[in-house]
């Protein structure tokens, strides 16, 4: 072996060294990437009009992460012409700041749904939710009956609402105290559609600069 | 020193036996989630039934359930070889074969009734994620134990590509699922928003690289100059693209985020990274193929040789496709599109499956003792089925993934959009009908690899009770990289 190559055959005839070289080498690229995004999380402060979800949004969230719906609705409008132009503003960070876990998506087999709320009324996405195809022939949507069948466990949304607060979410006492009453004889769909309808419709942080300023085509 | 061990191929043939058993409960699952995808009736309105619930457990099972017991398998048959040693610590490898399978059971039995985090290729709910550390750090420990008990000084290259795999993996798997629960069944991740998408993407772009990358690179790096009975083709470019891969492919995680609401600067890094990651992905698929260079008539005899070429050209494609979907502006067609679909599918139905499966033909004669497979035009059968499933497949959702892309970005001359969102769906269904052919040929022929394992596996099933014992050859003096010789 030559000498130049001396280092390596050290490592190669060593595991332990081998392994704690391989170790540090996987290591660098998410401490670079993800540290700063960490520290920067809890230095800054939602926007404002971003609050945590309601006993019932929080409960209609949980169902949409329940059933998987990430899989074909994305909620992360692109920094595109044509994506601002379909579906609205386009998202911004702080918006998704109490999404545990996050709601991007990755694959669109239906449209996104960043800013759905308010586009259909409560009945529409009701009947929708229950059976697509009575209402868009053409779609390939799974029906979900049996939301419409399943009530809302209120002692479990004051433990979930405890435990993000335990995870920084700002919910006070009285708002974890109220839960029950807000959720009292609602089913999962009632649930899911206060969710849904809610999607996007705060005001918007960078709504003047998103509407205004040209996206990249 | 003469030894009188033998290898422990036991829990190597559990491994076999499990990778074929979930390669045909994954696939199948795949089969019904591709009919859901084009007749949504196959959902039947019944909830652990439905799409959105069941494509996790494809996903599981395939990548997890199929291919971490195929890589865990290899690497415990390897780690033996290379070493000239029995592996170490057989109760706990054991422990590592049971506790998988247990990880596998339970994921596939509570994700279809809503019992899931919901985090892409990391659904399992929090308990079943501290087992999989458990096992995990088991296996690390069972293979570095052997490791640590070789008779040959120098460390094989197959085997640093499975530290690697065990190492990332176990670091991955820890950071992504840190949670707090809130009961049995469900859990909070610690990370929420722009973090959790960065966390996750990490994740799950490295759980590509060293779950489906490295891990089965190791299992070419050895079984590929095994089976070409030739020498590496070049161990200097193999150091290279080790570190290379290892090191770069850890950045290249925020190409999954171009165009969101993750920052500027990490899309870039990411993309950067990416393209920089052509260098040791090819290299690797060129080092494999070279190696066949001088053996390249083995390709009309032994399907084995077949599905290992044609899998290191489909790394080298879609490694390729990988970095070129990672520039922000071939991104903003695909993204979001079923061209991630026939993306993903090309690197495991081709990559994947192909090297695993022309390993399980190399491995399976020899541990279970056998002279060759049970039957040789079950092989040439399984391999043109393959290529034929995965061709339709990923030339489906090529087609598909163009036609969304082009048509979520048409403008009339007025500035408006040209189509709904319906009509590109609408446009794709005849795709979405060639995919699910395509997946049932796929199916069809990890179901003929299986009939052909149980009948190479009669002696061994005979002797289930009491294992055949492979004798473990003396290392010669002079121990190079290369493989073993060929058995006669």
């Amino acid at each position: 072996m030559q000498p130049r190559y001396k280092y390596l055959e050290t490592i190669e005839k060593h595991a332990g060294l081998l392994g704690v070289l391989i170790a540090i080498m996987v290591s660098l690229g998410g401490l670079a990437e993800i540290t700063p995004l960490f520290m920067k999380a809890h230095a800054v402060e939602p926007a404002p009009g971003i609050k945590p979800y309601d006993p019932l949004r929080l409960a209609g969230k949980d169902v949409y992460v329940r059933e998987g719906c990430h899989q074909c609705h994305s909620q992360m409008i692109r920094t595109l012409r044509f994506e601002t132009q379909r579906y609205g503003a386009y998202s911004v960070a702080s918006e998704s700041v109490y999404d545990r876990p996050f709601q991007w998506g990755s694959k669109r087999t239906g449209p996104d749904l960043a800013r759905v709320g308010g586009k259909y009324s409560d009945q529409w996405q009701r009947l929708h939710l229950l059976d697509p195809r009575q209402l868009v022939p053409q779609s390939n949507m799974p029906g979900y009956p049996w939301l419409a069948k399943a009530g809302v466990d209120a002692q479990d949304i004051q433990a979930r609402m405890r435990v993000l607060r335990f995870l920084g979410d700002p919910y006070t006492e009285e708002e974890i105290a109220a839960a029950p009453e807000a959720v009292k004889d609602k089913t999962e769909l009632d649930a899911l559609v206060a969710y849904l309808q809610g999607l996007g419709r705060h005001p918007q942080p960078d709504a003047a600069a998103a509407t205004t300023a040209e996206p990249q085509s | 020193m003469p030894t009188t061990e033998k290898y422990n191929d036991h829990v190597v043939r559990l491994f076999l036996l499990a990778a074929a058993v979930w390669g045909i409960v994954g696939m199948s699952i795949g089969v019904l989630a591709a009919g859901q995808l084009a007749w949504p009736a196959l959902n039947f309105d019944v909830s652990w039934l439905t799409f959105s619930r069941i494509r996790a457990n494809h996903t599981f099972g395939v990548i997890f359930a199929f291919g971490g017991s195929a890589l865990m398998g290899t690497c415990y048959y390897v780690v033996q070889r290379t070493g000239h040693t029995r592996l170490a610590l057989g109760r706990l490898a054991n422990f590592t074969f049971w506790g998988w399978q247990l990880v596998c059971v339970l994921a596939m039995a509570t994700m279809p009734f809503g019992i899931t985090q919901s985090k892409e290729y990391a659904e399992p709910e929090w308990f079943i994620d501290i087992l999989i550390a458990v096992v995990w750090v088991s296996f690390g420990t069972v293979f570095f134990a052997t490791l640590a008990r070789r008779r040959i000084q120098h460390i094989y290259v197959a085997n640093w590509y499975y530290g690697a795999f065990i190492i990332a993996v176990g670091l991955l798997h820890i950071v992504n699922n840190l949670a707090v629960p809130v009961s049995l069944f469900k859990s909070y991740p610690i990370y929420s928003g722009v973090v959790d998408a960065m966390v996750q993407w990490w994740y799950g772009h490295n759980a590509v690289a060293f779950f489906l990358t490295a891990g089965f690179l190791g299992m070419m790096y050895y079984f590929v100059p095994r089976q070409a009975q030739r020498p590496l083709w070049s161990y200097r470019f193999s150091i290279v693209n080790f570190w290379a891969l290892i090191s770069v492919y850890m950045w290249a995680g925020s190409h999954h985020l171009l165009y969101s609401a993750l920052p500027d600067w990490v899309q870039s890094v990411g993309m950067a990274f990416s393209l920089v990651l052509l260098m040791p992905s090819l290299g690797s698929a060129a080092n494999g193929l070279m190696t066949f260079d001088g053996s390249w008539h083995k390709l009309r005899t032994d399907p084995a040789v077949k599905f290992m070429v044609l899998a290191l050209i489909f790394y080298a494609a879609s490694t390729f496709e990988g970095s070129m979907l990672a520039i922000k502006s071939a991104n903003s067609l695909s993204h979001y599109t079923d061209w991630t679909v026939a993306h993903v599918h090309s690197g495991s139905i081709g990559w994947v499956a192909m090297i695993t499966i022309g390993s399980l033909y190399a491995m399976a004669p020899r541990a279970l003792d056998q002279p060759a497979m049970h039957s040789q035009s079950a092989m040439e059968l399984h391999f043109r089925l393959h290529t034929a499933g995965l061709l339709l497949y990923v030339i489906a959702m090529w087609a598909a993934g163009v036609t969304e892309g082009l048509m979520w970005r048409a403008t009339n001359p007025d500035g408006s959009l040209t189509y709904s969102f319906l009509a590109s769906l609408v446009a794709i269904k005849p795709f979405y009908w060639i995919r699910l052919l395509g997946g049932v040929l796929v199916l069809l022929g990890m179901v003929v690899m299986a009939w052909n394992l149980w009948h190479t596996a009669a002696a061994a099933r005979a002797n289930l009770i009491k294992p055949i014992p492979v004798p473990i050859p003396e290392p010669t003096s002079h121990q190079t990289p290369s493989p073993l010789p060929a058995r006669a």
